[in-house]
């Protein structure tokens, strides 16, 4: 398993449409794969993710539309002749067979000597760490490891594009953490184009190199973790990824307003006739009491008045729950500092709530793209 | 699971003399439970079959004596009847086989929705008396029947064929009430096969039939197993089809068990040959019971 990053291939996905019954699960998608790259494409539930992978994997048949890998056109080549590898959400690896044949199945297809074959499902098995687990039975191989041996039955013919269908939905948490760690840095060993499909959006932010979030079939926003996380698109982008309070704003003479105050902004607000801010719990600060921030204080601080409606213990930090004079509710999370709670304030009372500039962000009200 | 050791007021806290007299209770009423059929099981099938087999070592004068056994081995006759039972019912296993394992694999693709009203199909037959649809056969195949009748008049043969009172007739009739045992089994170990697998072999790179021969057939046969026993196993003690489409020209075990009562009141010579016909289909079972555990050593569910 050497370098191949020359050997990735980009995939090109045009105008793919497929509708079920009337609904749209695939809505005209576009989406260009760069060679080598790890994508994510992240959706709730229903949304299209899994379909859009099943037409990369040649298992749904679309309505219309254009798939190439490369230069090659593959919308209409059956599954068996698109040479990629794939890892299911149940891992779909054979009962009647060994750990060693499931990983040389592609292999002995492909027809290649029994010696070669050998060394190949050894270094194979070396590599998702499971080096001596050949002629185990699967039945006898616990979640994680079945995991691991559906990996190294994808790529053990070295295919230049890999699927991954929520591969890890299946493990506890602790083991998903350091699986999602391990396939990042198996992707960057390998260099193979790979297209990751989950629901949970804390595993695309960890994993991937774009992410793209995609919602009733179609492309919400196309992206870098960090973009997709800071620079949301719309509304869907903002509240799907991460957790979000919005206040409605307005722009007047070039400034973002809010409830009757101006607003310092990061970026300019968006082109859109109803805007957002966005308030994320994390990027919140307790400023103190309403009485004692009388003051007009840095003009670089967004200052929101709220009462406290609640405070939530859990452990690594805690969550104050408090709603804003206009009745939005909202969340501050901030870590435990001392190992206590008492220097914050009580349920009822009154407070100021600060946003720095640099994280305000505006939105566009709109559940879909512009 | 807590490391206690024994208190010294053991007696009030140990409670094991209790607990486990509350096991033994619980255990007497789960066999309880089972006591009627465990009886009726005694009644009619352990104590007839000693009996059957004590009558078969009685002689024709009432005395203990193996000429029952003998004449089996002595008679070319018997030789045949056995040979006849044995290549009606793995030829009708095998026509089932046939017909019946692309019919349940069709069945296991199909939406559960979809395969439970196709299933009505197989099972409708299945509730209608077995007397019936073997006359129907005759109805349908016979000289003068629809099948023979409505050949001629569109001009696919001449003379009537000979469908029945033969051993095409008897298998025809013998395949469409065994169908059923086989395709029920069969279907219900394919619907449990996972359909990703097909799609994981695909995606390795098989082609749809490298695909199904390397995943979906090995995992099936142990469905398929339990159906062709099922099918040959009742086959070797079948009686009114190869009776009443056979037309006396297919005599199998049964009927001549049926002759040897009825014509000729022996029956010694009929429970000799039951004893034998129990024997080889305990012996097929006991192999079949192997073979079957060979398979799930070779992985399977």
């Amino acid at each position: 398993m050497s370098e191949r990053n020359s050997d990735a291939l980009p995939i090109s996905i045009r105008g793919v449409t497929k509708t079920y019954a009337g609904m749209h699960a695939l809505d005209a998608v576009d989406l260009e794969v760069r060679s080598g790259e790890f994508l994510t494409l992240l959706g709730p539930s229903g949304s299209g993710k899994t379909t859009l992978l099943m037409v990369l994997a040649g298992f749904t048949r679309p309505d219309r539309g254009s798939l190439r890998f490369g230069d090659r056109e593959v919308i209409r080549t059956p599954p068996h002749q698109r040479d990629l590898g794939m890892v299911f959400q149940s891992y779909a690896l054979f009962p009647h067979m060994c750990v060693a044949d499931n990983v040389g199945y592609p292999l002995k297809i492909r027809g290649m000597p029994k010696a070669e074959m050998a060394e190949r499902i050894e270094a194979a098995l070396d590599t998702v760490q499971l080096g001596g687990f050949g002629e185990r039975g699967i039945s006898q191989l616990s979640g994680g490891q079945r995991q691991r041996v559906a990996l190294a039955r994808a790529i053990v013919f070295e295919p230049r594009i890999l699927l991954m269908d929520e591969p890890l939905s299946a493990l506890d948490k602790k083991l998903r953490d350091r699986m999602q760690i391990e396939l990042r840095h198996l992707h960057d060993k390998l260099g193979m184009t790979t297209v990751y499909v989950t629901h949970d959006q804390r595993e695309a932010l960890t994993m991937s190199d774009r992410i793209a979030v995609i919602d009733h079939g179609r492309l919400m926003q196309l992206g870098t973790p960090e973009e997709i996380y800071d620079r949301p698109a719309n509304r869907f982008v903002a509240d799907f990824i991460g957790e979000s309070a919005f206040l409605p704003a307005t722009v007047s003479n070039g400034r973002v307003h809010c409830a009757g105050q101006p607003l310092a902004t990061r970026d300019a607000p968006p082109d859109a006739e109803q805007l957002l801010v966005m308030l994320r719990p994390e990027r919140l600060r307790l400023l103190g009491s309403a009485a004692a921030s009388g003051s007009a204080g840095d003009v670089q601080i967004n200052r929101f008045p709220a009462e406290v409606e609640d405070l939530v213990y859990q452990g690594d930090s805690f969550l104050l729950y408090a709603r804003l004079d206009d009745g939005t509710s909202l969340s501050v999370r901030d870590v435990v500092r001392r190992g206590t709670l008492d220097d914050l304030p009580k349920v009822g009372e009154r407070i100021t709530l600060g946003l720095h500039a640099g994280d305000t962000v505006v939105v566009a009200d709109r559940e879909g793209p512009a | 699971m807590n490391a206690v050791a024994p208190t010294p007021a053991a007696g009030e806290v140990d409670n094991s003399a209790g607990l486990r007299r509350d096991q033994l209770r619980e255990r007497l009423a789960l066999f309880g439970l089972c006591s009627p059929a465990l009886l009726i099981v005694l009644v009619i099938l352990v104590i007839p079959v000693g009996w059957l087999f004590y009558v078969s070592f009685l002689g024709a004068d009432g005395s203990f004596s193996l000429e029952n056994y003998a004449r089996m081995v002595e008679r070319k006759s018997y030789l045949r009847i056995f040979e006849t039972t044995f290549v009606v019912s793995l030829t009708t296993t095998a026509i089932c086989i046939f017909i019946g394992y692309p019919f349940a694999y069709f069945l296991s693709q199909l939406p559960r929705r979809v395969a439970n009203l196709c299933l009505i199909t197989v099972l409708l037959p299945f509730w209608t008396s077995l007397l019936v649809r073997t006359y129907a056969w005759l109805v349908l195949l016979q000289k003068r029947g629809l099948i023979n009748d409505w050949a001629i008049d569109l001009g696919l043969w001449d003379e009537p064929l000979k469908f029945v009172h033969n051993m095409t007739g008897t298998l025809i009739g013998m395949v469409h009430i065994m169908l059923p045992f086989l395709v029920l089994p069969l279907y219900s170990s394919m619907s449990s096969i996972d359909r990703n697998l097909l799609k994981a072999a695909a995606n390795l790179g098989a082609s749809p039939s490298r695909a199904f021969w390397t995943t979906f057939f090995p995992l099936s046969l142990p469905g398929l197993f339990a159906g062709s026993l099922i099918v040959f196993v009742l086959c070797l003690g079948f009686f009114v089809t190869p009776a009443v489409l056979g037309g006396g020209k297919v005599i199998m075990v049964s009927m001549k068990i049926a002759s040897n009562i009825e014509l000729f009141v022996n029956w010694g010579a009929a429970s000799a040959l039951g004893v034998v016909l129990l024997v080889m289909t305990v012996a097929i079972l006991w192999v079949a019971a192997r073979f079957l555990k060979l398979e799930q050593l070779g992985g399977g569910h």
